[in-house]
């Protein structure tokens, strides 16, 4: 492999060089492990399915923050092989972030992430653009299986291919398939539980011109093949694990050949197609006596026309957002209540101070994470059917000139509409969103839509200062201000979007290039299983924070400094025996008093000064505070704090608060307070489960903390202004 | 490109945005290829293209990126 222009070579590299070559044997006992690459829209998802079944789990990829899906397959009784489930591409020629972790994985083979072997999945009834792909990868000198998927589909296009003459044109075992019935998944893993030889055909050889700088590459770094250094030529600033001498290195040689990027890349791709063309010729056969137009395209006429698929897409949000209010409602108050009943059950068995922690701290906290999971449930098996269906992606098509002024992108539809439910599953979908700016601002903005845990705080506050009263016969007013206020976080959130659009600096351009995938029915599996993985993802990555922060502020409202506890507690009781309260109303006095005198109520005290110039007063200053972790906490706090009772409806807490006086004994609530509170509600962020999907979504504090700052600091300024101006 | 009518095709020349052809390239437009103009948004962008003889996918882009796609004659 030495030539003679080969002069330096990476200090240490010779001595790996042998066990390079060959693919290092496996230890007996470690799992083979298997990536699985193709086309977006291929059927890949399915057969990561259909091999690992449940026993799949999200991870990171070492150093990159993407996530990446692995599974657990059995492949023959006495074999199991980790599968690795790599993002949607179309070449080894990343374009996004999510791409980048394909090829990462892929130019280091000393890594112990390295594949043994890699599964590529194309489509069969499209097989001249998704074999560009295949050919790179095999290329690349690894072993390879081709998995022949959606051979039905071919059959009805008029496809015809010759397995034998394919396989025996690639080089590599090619198994037709339909991976969404499982047809051809038993062939497949025979052919994985044998031992692969890496392919011996190329389907490109690099121009003549640039074996020079080709060579130099391969020895410094001792690569096994010219098209792994040809890459190395092209990517080496964006591949992770080159040190910056590696690269420098590189970069000299690059510019010593005058090696072009986009033009060379452009010519091997046209290159590749024509060697594609010659392999179909041979292999492939397309029968279509008439011309009869594809049902999608029919399909399409109607669920992309410029009124009926308005129509159509807001009757299926319409019933998306049925099905997230009203039907979770029912398992919510399930969960809700089974979370009171163990609470209940606990504290009428058991005493003391670390049982507190674990109901009020711990198992509240717990709560309020599990009954999100219904909606999350629901919400993600609707997106789930619509883009199983193939209908997610005309719903981009149709709002990405909309969309796009506001420096968002078709794509950012689907977690806005889902941020009316909750944040947490919305943020969760942006992961759709391949251009990394676009994704940041649909992130970014998607708090800002008015999300269910708003409605109890809305519904208290509108109760309170806005009459019931009828408007234009047949609206009614309180409904007006309520939809206003849903109005309000939904412009709030797109001229967020629009702010960011110029602050936001990024080199990456952003595409609407896309294929539409031909209409089909879900499979009932792939949705089950993304409805699993989302919300165990939910339960252990956010819950971890909430059940954090609901054990912090049970400690700051259970405590209070010195004996000050104590000494509220007495007084309220004296106070309960001196006005012949029964025990129930002392308790309830007992509480309020408590909360007053704690910590959370000496921040509540100490923050006021930074608050009344938005007209709310201390007692408000404890809800903000205990609301932080999540909105609805605001009506238990409220209640409390007011001494409503325990179960205190809304209706209950309104009298209270309508009953509140200033000090100079007139109504507290007025409608300038009232007004500025629900402001309040409508932009602050309030809500540690969002902060905690945000860090995990971008992998770091710098987004959440952006958010988590812009949105508080827009909800004090608003507050403020409407304060000022109504009072 | 840009000149097609809704529902007639062309074969492509060539792609003059360098950056834009590296993407357009690997999913199928090779110049010599058929393209054929699907539909519009109901705003009139993005579009769809039919790709290839036997029209084998759809392919939506906005109008400025089909913009970089010249036709032969």
């Amino acid at each position: 492999m030495a030539g003679p222009e080969l002069i330096t070579s990476r200090a240490g590299a010779a001595l790996s060089a042998a066990a390079l070559e060959t693919s290092a044997p496996r230890l007996p006992g470690s799992l083979t492990r298997i990536a699985l690459i193709g086309n977006p829209n291929s059927g890949k998802s399915s057969l990561f399915n259909q091999l690992t079944g449940l026993n799949q789990k999200v991870g990171n990829f070492p150093g990159v923050t993407v996530d990446r899906k692995t599974g657990v397959a059995q492949i023959t009784p006495g074999m199991r092989a980790e599968i690795i489930d790599l993002p949607g591409t179309y070449s080894l020629y990343p374009k996004s972030l999510d791409e980048k972790v394909i090829t990462d994985l892929l130019y280091d083979r000393t890594s112990k992430q390295y594949p043994d072997f890699v599964v590529v999945t194309v489509d069969a009834s499209n097989l001249r653009r998704n074999l560009l792909l295949f050919t790179q990868l095999a290329d690349l000198g690894l072993p390879i299986v081709l998995s022949l998927n959606m051979m039905d589909v071919a059959a009805q296009h008029g496809v015809a291919i010759d397995v034998a003459a394919l396989q025996e044109e690639l080089g590599v075992p090619v198994i037709p398939m339909n991976a969404r019935n499982g047809i051809g998944v038993a062939a497949l893993k025979i052919v994985m539980a044998q031992q692969l030889a890496a392919p011996t055909i190329h389907f490109y050889e690099p121009e003549e011109d640039l074996l020079p700088m080709i060579r130099q590459i391969r020895y410094y770094f001792n690569l096994h093949n010219d098209y792994l250094a040809l890459h190395y030529a092209h990517q080496f600033r964006h591949i992770s694990f080159l040190s910056a001498d590696d690269k420098t290195y590189i970069g000299e040689l690059v510019q010593k050949y005058g090696f072009e990027v986009t033009p060379r890349q452009a010519q091997e791709t046209i290159a590749r197609y024509a060697r594609i063309n010659d392999i179909l010729l041979n292999t492939v056969s397309v029968t279509r006596t008439e011309k009869e137009e594809p049902y999608s395209n029919r399909l399409d006429r109607v669920l992309t026309h410029r009124v009926w698929g308005y129509l159509i897409f807001f009757g299926v949000l319409f019933m998306m957002f049925q099905a997230v209010f009203a039907w979770a409602s029912y398992p919510m108050e399930l969960i809700d209540q089974s979370i009171a009943l163990i609470n209940g059950l606990i504290q009428t068995n058991f005493k003391g101070p670390l049982i507190n922690l674990l109901t009020e701290g711990v198992l509240a906290g717990l709560g309020g994470v599990l009954m999100f999971v219904p909606q999350i449930a629901l919400l993600f098996a609707f997106i789930a059917v619509l883009e199983e269906t193939g209908y997610m992606a005309r719903v981009t098509f149709m709002m990405d000139r909309i969309m796009r002024k506001f420096g968002l992108n078709g794509k950012s539809v689907v977690p806005l509409i889902s941020g009316v439910a909750c944040a947490v599953p919305a943020i969760m979908s942006a992961r759709t969103i391949e251009n990394w700016k676009d994704r940041m601002i649909t992130i970014f903005v998607t708090p800002l839509m008015s999300c269910s845990a708003r409605i109890p705080v809305y519904t208290v506050l509108i109760g309170l200062v806005v009459p019931d009263r009828a408007v234009l016969g047949i609206f009614n007013l309180q409904g007006f201000v309520l939809m206003g206020l849903y109005l309000l976080g939904f412009f709030a959130a797109i001229f967020s979007a629009l702010g960011l659009k110029f602050l936001l600096k990024t080199k990456e351009r952003s595409y609407f290039i896309m294929e539409f995938p031909v209409y089909r029915w879900p499979r009932w599996k792939n949705v089950g299983i993304t409805i699993v993985e989302k919300v165990k993802t939910f339960v252990f990555q956010a819950g971890k924070v909430i059940v954090a922060i609901s054990v912090l502020l049970w400690v700051l409202a259970s405590f209070g400094p010195g004996q000050s506890l104590e000494r509220a507690e007495t007084q309220a009781r004296q106070q309960g025996v001196a006005q012949g309260l029964t025990a129930e109303e002392t308790d309830i006095n007992v509480a309020s008093a408590r909360l007053e005198n704690s910590y959370a109520g000496v921040f509540g005290r100490n923050m006021e000064p930074a608050i009344r110039p938005l007209g709310f007063d201390w007692k408000i200053g404890i809800a903000l505070l205990t609301s932080f972790a999540a909105r609805e906490v605001f009506v238990g706090t409220i209640s409390t704090i007011y001494s409503v009772g325990q179960d205190a409806d809304m209706r209950t807490v309104q009298q209270k608060l309508a009953l509140a006086k200033d000090t100079e004994g007139q109504p507290f609530f007025t409608p300038a307070r009232a007004v500025s509170l629900l402001v309040f509600y409508v932009f602050a962020m309030q809500c540690m489960s969002t902060l905690a999907t945000t860090y995990r979504e971008t992998k770091g504090w710098k987004w959440p903390m952006m958010q988590l700052v812009y949105m508080t600091g827009l909800a004090y300024f608003s507050s403020l202004l409407v304060y000022q101006l109504m009072k | 490109m840009k000149d097609l009518r809704m529902g007639e095709a062309g074969t492509i020349c060539c792609l003059n945005d360098p950056e834009m052809a590296l993407k357009l390239l690997e999913m199928g437009c090779i110049p010599g290829t058929q393209v054929r103009l699907n539909s519009r948004a109901p705003l009139g962008c993005p579009i769809t293209l039919l790709v290839g003889e036997g029209e084998d996918y759809t392919l939506s882009l906005r109008v400025s990126e089909a913009a970089t796609i010249l036709l032969k004659d």
